[in-house]
């Protein structure tokens, strides 16, 4: 079995690409003339695979848990971390959970093939006891309390609880010191057992390595088998309108700060994620980006500090739309977006301002493409939504100005619109 | 990667990296000055007041139109210290054009841009718009003050405000809430036109394009720059010991679920001569990396932490030690993280230890060299240290580091000063010093 090559002249890539026949996705971008090479070992299961059917079973797990296990994975049965055995083979390695997916990386500059069969070994390898799952409740529960104390987190998950209040994307992902002290040996083995398989998993590769050798490795260490893969069930929500318009919370921050959230409707997925991400983005670029009217105004009279982003984030089965930075005057900013809103459905957009804002899309997506890291788990997330992200540049060039504001006027009008603010405790 | 630095005008520096291989290219212009409590603040808020308009794009209307037109190149205001010199400037980032479609002359236009923004600002009968000085100052402030958002970095700054209080270095580079609020347009207008004339500029470039083409589009862009005496005399104050004889100890109180703990030690006599190598390969050793000493003892061994990782500034010759931890755990993980320096002392390094750490620092440098980010800031430290290694050969010298000069190295450091962040309420009985 060989990969088959697909080359993306206009961003200069290529890109290798296979299914083994137990279902692992692999995706390798050789780069020659590059000294790191990256890989990214990933599976879809993440925070929000909370509640799912499996063989006819309805199951619950307590929150936090895949979070949990991403922990627990690096302890190998002869009491060694793999984190210490890819270090001292001179890989950096790390691993994040994310609402649906789960992720184990290594970047290095020697013994590439050693260091990825490490990798793709140790996520084969579950080992958990007692004892180790007590002892990680002690660092788990410091990472949960650092977060408790972070005013960007918890702006994002208010915001969440307006706009999905009955999905599990509300809760944190390192769930709360309660929720993990559920967690035991058995219920790791047993998610773990569920999700953890080729068929759910993708491997990427970026770096200067032979296509083949990555395949081969993968063919080698990893079960045969294919297996199937627990239904995860979200729940349904086909209500676009937040459950509550605002919320606001004190905390130790020097000035107030805010994040508005619009819910958008993921779409099927496949071309259509890619382009709805792509107009989405485009979109968010024209009302808010760092040269739209709104933020430029928004900027000069002192309503937005320094920090202020944007992005669009489709995850488990959710979508959301979302503006967030610090302002003196929260309000304001939210009815300065109502008034842009409305403008942009009377008036549309300008012509020239749009084929600008396309120009410096494509130029932040070039950019993007300079780091492995970000090439690698684009890959894979993107892959798991159903396309190819290399496809983006290209398909970027049609999307029309009568398509981006079609998705301003629909998903900014002011009903939909919800916003969470966290407040100084003194001032 | 061709690596050439020449100076292709009084006082200005270019440091030119040929490489084919990034599809971006990456330029920084720094004007360099010594760090000072009186001067900080308004060295700081000059890109920004600069980036806000010029005279011939009058606003950032103006500005960003003209930048998403070259495909999004970015140039943006950048402030940071390397030591106590303070370097302050613009940094850039550009499509390469062989990805764009038809003929496009970027890199020149990108210059051009920049150079206007140092050299020719919008002024009013010579002078800084008021207005926009007045809008900058105060999103400096804000972000002075917004410094207590992250619990992380808040604790940090202020450990190193602490322990350097009677150096230059307790001021951050964006300067101090105190200085800014001082900062007004003519004063600001007039400290820019001696900043202009007398600083040192570093300029960077990495890209496609050849040394000749960038020598000649930043020598046509900076033509009209004043040049008068430049001032070379900037660099570093390194005190090899605390400051007093056991550490000091600062606490401070705020309302949060987990502590913060940070201690801050002086690299001491190994200063004098400082062997970058040998130190690096300690920090790795002792506290940066899943493989330190504090990382296996003080978050796995006693799972007193999520983090708890040393960091060390080598110009300043100083190192810190941070790390998050329930309020009652403060003494059992300081006493940890102090022993653990003493095993280190003591040669209690095992040869994994330390060819996990070497492998470690040598695999990130020549990672560098894949990204243009790293490389810039790599050389720009190099520039200011007067040294010309590439990361692979600094990478060299890290493989060649032994044991006993990780010792070494150890034994010559010192503890200067304690920082806690505790809860607010009575939750604090054990954390006495």
């Amino acid at each position: 079995m060989k990969m088959q090559s697909r080359e993306y002249p206009n961003i200069g890539e290529t890109l290798y690409e296979a299914t083994l026949p137990n279902g692992l996705r692999v995706r390798v971008v050789p780069k020659p003339g590059f000294s790191t090479c990256f890989a990214a070992f990933a599976v879809n299961y993440g925070g929000c695979h909370r509640n799912f059917n499996f063989e006819g079973r309805d199951m619950e797990t307590p929150a936090g848990i895949a979070h949990f296990l991403e922990h627990k994975m690096f302890d190998m049965p002869d009491g060694d971390s793999a984190l210490n055995i890819l270090n001292a083979n001179g890989a950096d390695p790390n691993a994040f959970t994310s609402e649906d997916v789960t992720c184990y990386y290594f970047q290095c500059t020697h013994s590439f093939e050693e260091n990825l069969r490490l990798l793709l070994k140790f996520v084969s390898t579950p080992y958990f006891t007692a004892d180790t799952v007590s002892k990680e409740q002690g660092i788990i529960g410091q990472e949960i309390g650092m977060g408790l104390d972070s005013p960007g987190e918890a702006i994002y998950y208010n915001l969440y609880k307006l706009l999905y209040p009955n999905h599990p994307v509300k809760d944190r992902i390192a769930g709360t010191v309660e929720s993990i002290s559920h967690i035991t040996d058995k219920t790791l083995y047993d998610c773990y057992n569920m999700f953890y398989r080729p068929s759910n998993m993708i491997l990427a590769v970026e770096g200067d390595v032979d296509p083949d050798m990555v395949l081969a490795v993968a063919k080698e260490v990893l079960s045969p088998q294919l297996h199937a893969i627990p239904e995860a069930s979200f729940p349904e929500d086909d209500n676009m309108l937040p459950a509550q318009k605002l919320i606001v919370e004190n905390m130790e921050v020097s000035a107030p700060q805010f994040m508005i959230g619009a819910k958008m409707k993921p779409a099927e997925k496949g071309e259509k994620a890619l382009r709805q991400s792509l107009v989405a983005k485009l979109a968010l670029r024209l009302l808010a980006g760092y040269s739209s009217p709104l933020y430029l105004d928004l900027y000069s009279k002192g309503l937005l500090s320094r920090n202020f982003d944007y992005e669009c984030n489709v995850t488990a089965g959710t979508g959301a739309l979302l503006l967030g930075g610090e302002s003196s005057d929260p309000d304001k900013v939210l009815e300065a977006l109502n008034q842009e809103v409305a403008r942009i459905a009377r008036e549309g957009l300008d012509s020239d301002r749009f084929e600008r804002a396309k120009r410096a899309s494509l130029g932040a997506r070039l950019r993007g493409l300079e780091d492995f890291e970000n090439v690698c788990v684009a890959l894979i997330f993107c892959l798991f939504d159903g396309y190819c992200v290399f496809d983006a540049t290209e398909m970027l060039a049609e999307i029309t100005k009568e398509e981006c504001e079609a998705f301003i006027k629909e998903h900014f009008s002011p009903e939909r619109l919800a916003v969470s603010i966290i407040k100084a405790k003194r001032s | 990667m061709e690596y050439t630095r020449t100076e292709i005008m009084p006082g200005v520096w270019l440091t030119h990296l040929h490489s084919d291989k990034f599809k971006t290219a990456c330029m920084s212009l720094n004007m360099l000055a010594q760090l000072k409590r009186d001067t900080a603040s308004m060295n700081a808020l000059i890109p920004y007041v600069l980036r806000r308009g010029t005279v011939q794009y009058g606003d950032m209307e103006a500005i960003s139109a003209k930048l998403d037109e070259l495909y999004g190149a970015a140039i943006e205001p950048v402030v940071r210290r390397v030591g106590e010199i303070q370097c302050f400037g613009f940094y850039s980032s550009i499509p390469e054009e062989d990805f764009l479609p038809g003929k496009q002359d970027i890199l020149r236009q990108t210059c051009a841009l920049m150079a206007e923004m140092l050299i020719a600002p919008a002024t009013r009968g010579g002078l800084f718009l008021p207005q926009y000085v007045d809008s900058e100052k105060e999103k400096m402030l804000q972000l002075l003050r917004g410094r207590i958002n992250s619990k992380e970095a808040y604790s940090t700054f202020r450990c190193v405000e602490e322990m350097c209080c009677f150096e230059d270095f307790a001021v951050s580079a964006m300067g101090s809430e105190s200085e800014c609020e001082n900062i007004h347009y003519k004063k600001l207008t007039r400290h820019y036109h001696d900043m202009l004339q007398s600083c040192p500029v570093e300029i960077f470039y990495c890209g496609r394009k050849s040394r000749r083409e960038v020598v000649s589009a930043f020598t046509d862009a900076l033509m009209p720059l004043p040049r008068a005496d430049i001032d070379y005399d900037i660099g570093t104050d390194v005190r090899m010991n605390a400051v007093e004889e056991k550490p000091r100890y600062v606490e401070e109180e705020l309302d949060v679920s987990q502590g913060k703990l940070v201690m801050g030690f002086r690299l001491g006599e190994c200063m004098e001569e400082p062997d970058a190598a040998a130190i690096f390969v300690f920090n790795a050793v002792y506290g940066s990396g899943s493989t330190s000493k504090l990382f296996m003892n003080v978050r796995e061994k006693l799972s007193l932490c999520y983090y708890a990782s040393s960091a060390v500034n080598i110009q300043k010759g100083i190192m810190l030690v941070a790390s998050g931890i329930e309020f009652p755990n403060f003494c059992k993980a300081r006493d940890e993280i102090l022993a653990q320096l003493d095993a280190v002392k003591r040669g209690e390094i095992t040869d994994d230890e330390l060819n996990a750490a070497k492998a470690g620092v040598a695999s990130d440098l020549r990672s560098l060299m894949d990204s243009q980010g790293e490389l810039e800031g790599f050389y720009l430290s190099r520039a200011l240290n007067g040294e010309d290694y590439s990361p692979a050969d600094f990478a060299g010298l890290i493989e060649e580091v032994t044991k006993e000069q990780v010792i070494e190295i150890a034994n010559s450091i010192e503890c200067d000063m304690i920082y806690f962040l505790k809860g607010e309420e009575e939750d604090n009985e054990n954390a006495e010093p």
